[in-house]
């Protein structure tokens, strides 16, 4: 039976249709992931699935129950930790996980119970008196894990739970995910983040201005793109050269940067040896070369035309570099 | 446990949340306790002889008269930062978190308003004591004291709920900020600091209307004179209306921001 299942789901504000029809189903037990840019409709879906935001059309149920007719059960029966960890700064940690026992109906015994080993289980015990505010970003989001699962819920909603984080705290809430998934717990959650997809989900569903692209295994996406390709890092002022040398090679792929060619290769690492040659032939100086397995990028440029990580980097680089 | 008994765990749960968070936020508590603290020693100690003033209502101390508004301006300023902290909870996601949980929507507006009335007695006790320690008596005795602070507690909600529905209708904690010079205006125009009798056109026109003087002069007449009904019945009736227009305006507010998220 499915966990979530999503028929013709839309959410406009005003002339802008932020989500734009989106069907999907999630079977129980799954970890399903929504992969997409910033803008691309991930948070408006779990926003409407969490019955935090109501749809303009479409319908969809989860765990059952129709997320606008039914939403208290809904409510009632996921956990959710959102973008940003929502979380007071001027609570305790365990403070913060009593109070949601307690949004949850849990008698006052049996949260205090279930906040120490919620605590315990995520590895705060001993800051579990100490203000949030001063929580490192890995605590803060392992704190808000904790709270979505104070009442056991049999799906959990994580809206970007690893967006900013260190590799090591990315891999600690990875670890949680798994276990949680394993103790039966379906998962919905949303990335940016294409290792994060690959690493965790059952199912990928790849979303970009508001409508899934494509959706499937990681595996099955990425066969769907076939063969791997060569990333060559060319010497400065060469890389004409070498795009026209690759060109005759097989198909080159959208470039990341002015210094790289990404050229298509269909017996993988068999075809390098003709590739170094036939640059070489050229005068072109390959400064590195890297046999790269499609991956979830490379489903997300076939599908849309533009890669979700540059997209990502670029937004990062505006966003600092813009005037205060 | 019932749905009922349930929601009032939550109510009071957020409640008690709500309080802690003045108490830990320097800037939410402080215009509720120093501000007006500061303001009646102030005004008692530069203007204590104006009850010599002709017309003036017959009191035993400058600081007697004063009490009410004191206790007055740290409701209405317990209100304003209940609408602040609460429109800080929505700017950083925390009412999300609220919002997701299987509970009344509207146990969260009654946690926070909860909390503000908290405060609200607070600032009655707060204001008592100080009365109390430096002189004032109440006239109309402990069922005298019992009745400014149960009117201070319950205008406290009044005001909450209208700085809560500006909250939840702006979601900007600044906006709410920003009406801090209006609830001194208010107050200014009412017969908070200043006897009715003793105003100026139009102050005195819109005193005499502005709901707010029924409830200063409801809290008033137990500390200087003793409880009186007329009085006491005309301040109730100035909260529910208040009450009734905070409420329905936080509920208004309530289903705009669920509807657009």
């Amino acid at each position: 039976m499915p966990a979530i299942v999503v028929e013709g789901l839309e959410r406009a504000f005003g002339e802008v249709l932020a989500v734009q029809g989106i069907d999907l189903a999630v079977d129980e037990g799954e970890i399903y992931a929504f992969l997409g840019p910033n803008g691309a409709g991930k948070t408006t879906t779990v926003r409407m699935l969490t019955t935090l935001l109501l749809p303009t059309g479409g319908r969809a149920s989860v765990a059952g129950f129709d997320v606008v007719d039914n939403a208290r059960e809904v409510r009632s029966s996921i956990g959710v930790a959102l973008q940003e960890a929502a979380l007071d700064p001027l609570m305790t940690g365990r403070e913060l996980i009593r109070l949601q026992a307690t949004l949850q109906g849990l008698p006052t015994a049996a949260g205090r119970e279930r906040a120490d080993a919620l605590l315990e289980r995520v590895g705060l015990t001993d800051a579990a008196d100490r203000r949030v505010g001063t929580y490192s970003g890995g605590m803060k989001r392992r704190l808000d894990l904790a709270a979505a699962l104070v009442h056991e819920p049999s799906v959990l909603f994580l809206d970007e739970p690893t967006t900013g984080l260190d590799p090591v705290s990315r891999k600690t809430i990875w670890e949680e995910v798994r276990a949680l998934n394993d103790d039966g717990t379906t998962v919905f959650l949303t990335t940016q983040y294409l290792e994060e997809a690959d690493q965790l989900a059952d199912n990928v569903g790849i979303i970009d201005r508001g409508r899934i692209v494509a959706e499937g295994t990681p595996e099955s996406l990425k066969g769907e793109i076939g063969n791997p390709h060569v990333e060559l890092l060319i010497a400065e002022g060469a890389v004409p050269e070498a795009e026209r040398v690759c060109r005759e090679l097989g198909k080159l792929l959208p470039p990341k940067d002015g210094k790289r060619v990404l050229l298509e290769v269909a017996n993988g690492a068999a075809d390098i040896p003709r590739v170094v040659r036939a640059l070489d032939e050229a005068g072109v100086v390959v400064e590195s070369l890297e046999l790269v397995r499609p991956t979830l990028d490379d489903v997300f440029v076939a599908k849309t035309g533009h890669h979700l990580e540059r997209e990502e980097e670029e937004r990062k680089d505006a966003e600092e570099t813009a005037p205060a | 446990m019932s749905n009922l008994a349930t929601s009032a765990r939550v109510v009071r749960a957020l409640g008690a949340r709500s309080i802690r968070q003045t108490f830990r936020r320097p800037q939410l508590i402080s215009p509720i306790v120093v501000f007006p603290t500061l303001l009646l020693a102030i005004q008692t100690g530069g203007a204590g002889a104006g009850i010599e003033l002709p017309g003036f209502p017959p009191v035993e101390s400058f600081l007697q008269f004063m009490l009410a508004g004191a206790m007055m301006q740290s409701m209405m300023l317990a209100g304003n930062s209940g609408g602040i902290a609460f429109a800080v909870d929505i700017e950083m996601g925390f009412t999300d978190r609220l919002f997701a949980a299987p509970i009344p929507r509207f146990a969260i507006v009654l946690g926070r308003l909860a909390g503000t009335a908290a405060l609200g007695l607070f600032a009655a006790l707060w204001f008592l004591a100080i009365g109390l320690i430096f002189g004032a008596h109440v006239e109309g005795g402990v069922p005298g004291a019992l009745l400014a602070t149960a009117l201070i507690t319950a205008s406290a909600l009044a005001v909450g709920g209208i700085g809560a529905a500006i909250a939840l209708r702006t979601g900007s904690a600044s906006v709410v900020q920003g009406l801090f010079p209006l609830v001194l205006v208010v107050l200014f125009l009412s017969s908070a600091f200043f006897p009715q009798e003793l105003m100026i056109e139009p102050a005195k026109t819109i005193a005499e209307y502005n709901p707010f003087s029924f409830i200063v002069e409801g809290v008033r007449g137990p500390i200087v004179a003793g409880i009186d009904a007329t009085q006491t019945l005309e301040a109730v009736a100035a909260i529910a209306g208040i009450v009734l227009l905070g409420l329905v305006l936080s509920a208004r507010a309530l289903r705009h921001r669920l509807r657009v998220g």
